[in-house]
């Protein structure tokens, strides 16, 4: 018998990339908390969009990439998360803090009836049928007249000027209550995009999402070796319908009007989500960063264009997903094997040095 | 007698409906691809018809006729120089790709034709009716149902009756020996997403004599198609028309009771189906 303490085998996901990356990563984000002291109130709000949409984007790739869930309804959770924000703010008087809070609870408890139609429909038929979810929602809430019915409606000025929080922030950069709007609801996408990264993450790397990648590869040999794959889309589902109902909920804070036409867009809700993913890498944590950043140059650059802009925004998606699948974060990875979240488990440890250890890199 | 009445317009909007549906249909049935573009290409035709129409001055039942073989053949090059790329077991390149198309259409008819609404004129005929007993019912609507069981009944001839429809019902059971038997099964999807486009262009044709349309209406258009071909069951094109029927006569309820829940009737009518069948009324298909 060797000594069982020497030779000690361990199952990791690390590597010297992602570990370097660890530490950029930490820095990158406590520069963006410090971004308000830096930067202008513009320059600001560019970053809001981009933070949401990055959560967004998040949402969907979890559920199409991961759970194989392709949806073009997400919309129906990004408005209901805005109405019923507003709803909690303009008619409960609550604070719309905690509203958003409650409104991403609110989509997760709508997600709950409509997965119970949704998986009756495999595949196409389940992307079609979340489209008709959210043409339902928005229709129904069309005819909520306290909140405007199909024109929709604007948050009451007193309800944000009073917000506790806002009147800290105001107080500590010394600016008015629609700038400190501004820096408060930027923190907190911040906090929601590293929070939606965060437990993304954690859940591909835990046993859960060991299962989901198995199911989405093959559902029958997963379904043999005990994965329910049925529960964990479910779970998946209600998962990305709460973090699409926060951003959701959030960006109507900071928009401040809401009206169903805008809130249950299918263009800017899930088509440029949608783009953005297949851009950066469908069904990697790195794809959507990556995407956000192409999406956002190019919409600088073409936002002049009018309907130019999408023509070619769908014109790339399109070459992508037929020349490169994985986009380009997959494109990148493939040539430099570097992963900066790496779910992959590798053996590691036991008696043979590391140089020599075999094995896929990353 | 106002419930009648409605019932009859309920049924004659289905046959829109069915015409709507009837292409999606037949592409999913042959190759189990779902074209989220299916309804810009309503109404890509549609301002296809339009154009023949007022450039060169077609009467639009000729203008459809001239319209069709050109469908056709966008349709067969789509099919075979791209979406033929996209088949496969996975399910993610056939949906982003129409997706992405879906967008493209859209804005490209965006830039070409403005967001301004159109109307294809028939010269008198969108007003005339006739009396069927105590009801009066418009001469397009029940040409348009009568066109959406000619296209059925022709489409289920050429499916059961030509030898062309055995080589797509041999496609769709099986690519691989269907190709060891002489057939090109990407020249057959072609040909499958050409006869598609041209009932499109049917469908095209009564989407814009009965009311205005414009560029950015195309998705609507896809879900009445989706929601009619699972109401009725996958694979059964009788179904389909069905499926058409209930959408429609839910969707003219919905509207004699209040006009704004016209739309939202119809998807309520979809939600009820889904749940007490879901697997539609009349399945035929194991999907």
């Amino acid at each position: 018998m060797t000594d069982v303490s020497t030779t000690r085998w361990k199952v990791e996901t690390r590597t010297k990339a992602s570990a370097a990356f660890a530490l950029v990563a930490v820095l990158i984000s406590l520069l963006a908390f410090a971004a308000p002291f830096l930067v202008s109130r513009s320059v600001l709000q560019d970053l809001f969009f981009i933070l949401t949409m990055l959560v967004l984007a998040q949402n969907w790739n979890l559920l199409a990439g991961y759970a194989g869930l392709v949806s073009v309804g997400q919309q129906a959770f990004v408005g209901f998360g805005g109405y019923a924000m507003f709803a909690l703010v303009s008619l409960g008087g609550l604070d719309p803090l905690a509203a958003v809070l409650l409104a991403g609870v609110a989509s997760c408890l709508l997600a709950i009836p409509t997965a119970f139609f949704l998986f009756r429909l495999q595949g196409a038929y389940f992307a079609i049928g979340s489209w008709v979810i959210a043409e339902v929602a928005r229709l129904a809430l069309a005819q909520w007249k306290m909140l405007g019915g199909g024109t929709g409606t604007s948050l009451p000025r007193e309800a944000t000027r009073d917000m506790p929080a806002l009147k800290l922030v105001g107080e500590l950069f010394g600016v008015k209550s629609s700038g400190a709007g501004d820096i408060l609801t930027y923190w907190l996408a911040l906090l929601l995009a590293i929070a939606t990264i965060g437990l993304v993450y954690r859940l591909l790397r835990s046993k859960q999402g060991l299962g989901l990648a198995a199911a989405r590869d093959n559902q029958e040999a997963a379904r043999s070796v005990g994965v329910d794959a049925r529960r964990m889309k479910t779970l998946v589902y209600l998962a990305a319908a709460f973090g699409t109902g926060l951003a959701g909920a959030l960006i109507y804070v900071q928009k401040a009007r809401i009206s169903p036409d805008a809130a249950f867009s299918v263009i800017d809700w899930t088509a440029y989500v949608i783009f953005i993913v297949v851009i950066g890498g469908i069904g990697t944590i790195e794809g959507p960063i990556v995407g956000i950043i192409v999406f956002f140059i190019l919409q600088n650059l073409l936002a002049d264009y009018g309907s130019w802009y999408l023509l070619i925004l769908g014109l790339i998606g399109i070459a992508i997903m037929l020349l490169a699948p994985r986009g380009l974060w997959g494109l990148f990875a493939e040539r430099t094997g570097i992963q900066l979240f790496p779910v992959r488990r590798r053996l590691t440890g036991g008696p043979v040095s590391s140089s020599k250890r075999g094995g896929a890199r990353g | 007698m106002t419930w009648l009445d409605t019932i009859i317009q309920g049924v004659l909007l289905g046959g829109l409906y069915a015409l709507f549906a009837a292409g999606l249909s037949l592409v999913f049935g042959i190759m189990r691809l779902v074209n989220l573009a299916h309804g810009d290409l309503i109404v890509l035709a549609a301002f296809l018809i339009l154009v023949l129409v007022t450039a060169l001055g077609l009467n639009p039942f000729v203008a459809t006729l001239v319209a069709m073989p050109l469908m056709f053949a966008i349709g067969w090059a789509l099919q075979f120089f791209l979406l033929n790329r996209t088949l496969g077991a996975d399910i993610l390149p056939p949906l982003l790709v129409t997706f992405g198309l879906s967008i493209v259409i859209q804005n490209g008819l965006l830039e070409g034709f403005t967001a301004d609404s159109r109307r294809v004129s028939v010269g008198g005929l969108e007003s005339a009716s006739v009396a069927l007993g105590p009801i009066h019912v418009g001469v397009m609507p029940v040409l348009t149902l009568a066109s959406a069981i000619a296209v059925i009944i022709g489409l289920n001839q050429l499916f059961y009756r030509t030898s062309l429809g055995r080589a797509f019902r041999a496609t769709s059971d099986d690519p691989v020996t269907a190709g060891l038997m002489g057939i090109r099964p990407k020249r057959i999807f072609a040909t499958a997403t050409g006869i598609a486009l041209a009932v499109v262009t049917i469908a095209a044709l009564y989407l814009g004599t009965r009311a205005n349309f414009n560029p950015t209406i195309g998705p609507a258009r896809l879900i009445y198609a989706f929601e009619a071909v699972i109401i009725g069951g996958l694979g059964s094109l009788w179904g389909t028309l069905f499926g058409g029927i209930v959408i429609g006569i839910a969707q003219t309820f919905g509207a004699a009771i209040n006009p704004e829940w016209q739309i939202l009737a119809g998807h309520l009518a979809f939600l009820v189906v889904l749940l007490v069948r879901p697997r539609g009324l009349f399945p035929r298909a194991v999907d």
